[in-house]
């Protein structure tokens, strides 16, 4: 049984339509990786998987429950955590308060909690203390992703959390996903770093302009497949590197 | 002249400014809601435990006692059903609603209890005093301040040390990320709310026993508290008691010098702090 599935799920901003009949199924356990260009739709996607947006309800089944009408405190409450783009750390916490801040709406004991949090990245315990604008971007994601965890959640939802991050930060970042997989959570990584993307994940999906254009296993897709996916082109013109 | 008894009473009247202002400040740190019925909200309280200590002939501390829980009911169902609704990007809606708020409640009291002036009596605590060295202060003045500085321990214990405050102030940094975490800010701003209305009723327990106030009495309150507020800094709890007690001392100052001048020099302090610290004299580092 699919964890979580969008059927057919559509999103705009007033006028403009963001999201055109998205079907995408996320297995218990599984980790998905979207990827896209800017503007394809993954934010716009997470965003209403998180229940920021508000969807039909039919278009998003949680363990077969339509979630899609829920806002973001239900969604949380039944195990939906998210590190939304941007990190969005809340200034006036400290860092462990921003985790503490992250049990609020799902208080379930689990796998996660400040101990093991801090066990995965140990330089916010030697930085707990310190208000979450004195960390660095890495640091910053850090405590993003940490904060997703103190909830237990059943599915994880990563928004670009390699970006604007140096390459050696977004290696010690992807070095916890083992951690958080072992747990049993799934997790869906939106990002524009398609190598690490295939790296870490089971499956892919591939959005342009509001719609899927490939899905397949990460071992089974080619790189010329995926770069018309991406880009809607013809891969012979140019060749994009993936590794 | 006693320059030490002046600014002792200066100091204690600023308390009693702090309370008018606490909870103004801890709504305008929250949700960034400039509330103008503030001061009416005051006078209601105050016409509230009137009522339980003539009514029901409670002593004015139960009385406040019985009143906190209800006014803190309309702080909630007040945010929650009418205010919410009026936040938002653009800064208008709220002014203009709880400026006709501020309306409704002069009006409706006008209506229940007339235009008098009217004072809650606290018996024989009204005239006492303690001996402090060299000055005297009255046991209700120095009650009013202690209690300030209790309020605001006590806020600030609440918002920096338990789950609640921290929700208080990621909603206050940032509600759409405080709903991923599983927090409801249209609650949370109600519950600021009805806090903030407890806070009405300590400050309400003292307007009405140490000075007349009627259906009218509330702008006037509302003006202290703006300016113990922005004296203080926006947002910051103890600069709102800094800023109430320079209030105080500027008003008996400014009386001891000429009777004539008491208000007015609180609000010439107001417009020089104003003039060198556009931002208050504690303003929070974050805004």
């Amino acid at each position: 049984m699919a964890l979580l599935e969008t059927r057919g799920l559509t999103a705009s901003y007033g006028d403009f339509q963001a999201l055109f009949g998205i079907d995408v199924t996320v297995g218990v356990g599984e980790t998905i990786a979207i990827i896209g260009a800017n503007g394809a739709g993954k934010t716009t996607l997470m965003r209403s998987i998180a229940g920021v947006l508000a969807n039909q309800a039919a278009s998003i089944l949680y363990r077969n429950e339509p979630v899609g009408a829920l806002p973001a405190p239900d969604v949380l409450a039944r195990g939906i955590a998210m590190v939304p783009e941007g990190r969005k750390l809340f200034p006036s916490l400290t860092v462990e308060e921003n985790l503490l801040v992250g049990r609020y709406g799902r208080k379930i004991e689990g796998p996660w909690n400040l101990e093991s949090v801090y066990a995965l990245f140990p330089i916010l315990k030697e930085r707990r203390n310190n208000p979450s604008t004195a960390l660095s971007g890495g640091q910053q994601q850090m405590v993003a992703i940490g904060r997703a965890l103190m909830s237990n959640p059943e599915l994880l939802l990563c928004d670009e959390i390699s970006l604007g991050l140096a390459p050696v930060v977004v290696r010690d970042i992807y070095a916890a996903f083992p951690r958080i997989r072992e747990t049993g959570a799934s997790i869906i990584i939106v990002e524009q770093d398609i190598a690490q993307a295939l790296k870490v994940a089971d499956r892919v999906y591939c959005m342009m302009e509001g719609r899927v254009t490939l899905s397949g296993r990460s071992a089974d897709l080619t790189r010329d497949a995926i770069h018309k996916a991406y880009f809607g082109a013809d891969p012979g013109a140019e060749h994009h590197e993936l590794a | 002249m006693n320059w030490l008894d002046t600014i002792l009473q200066g100091i204690l009247l600023g308390g009693l400014y702090a309370l008018f202002a606490a909870g103004l400040s801890l709504v305008f740190g929250i949700m960034r809601l400039v509330n103008l019925a503030h001061g009416d909200l005051i006078v209601l309280a105050a016409f509230l435990i009137l009522v339980l200590v003539t009514g029901l002939g409670l002593n004015p501390f139960l009385a406040a006692l019985v009143a906190a829980p209800l006014m803190f009911a309309i702080g909630w169902g007040l945010q929650y059903f009418l205010l919410n609704r009026t936040l938002g990007k653009d800064i208008l809606p709220p002014l203009l609603v709880t400026f006709g708020l501020s309306i409704v409640i002069q009006n409706g009291l006008l209506e229940g209890f007339s235009a008098d002036s009217r004072r809650v009596f606290a018996g024989s605590l009204e005239s006492a005093s303690v001996n402090l060295g060299p000055v005297t202060a009255g046991v209700m003045p120095l009650m009013t301040f202690l209690s300030a500085v209790a309020v605001i321990i006590a806020l600030n214990q609440m918002i920096y040390r338990t789950s609640v405050g921290r929700a208080f102030r990621a909603t206050s940094d940032d509600p759409v990320t405080a709903g991923l975490m599983g927090i409801r800010p249209q609650r949370i701003f109600a519950l600021a709310a009805g806090l903030a209305m407890v806070v009405v009723t300590i400050a309400a327990l003292y307007l009405g026993t140490r000075a007349n106030f009627d259906p009218t009495s509330g702008p006037a309150r509302l003006i202290y508290a703006f300016e113990a507020v922005i004296i203080g800094g926006l947002g910051s709890l103890w600069g709102t008691l800094a800023g109430g007690i320079i209030l105080g001392v500027a008003q008996t100052v400014g009386a001891a010098i000429n009777p004539e001048w008491q208000i007015l020099s609180g609000h010439l302090a107001f417009l020089v702090v104003l003039l060198f610290k556009p931002r208050g004299l504690f303003p929070r580092a974050v805004d």
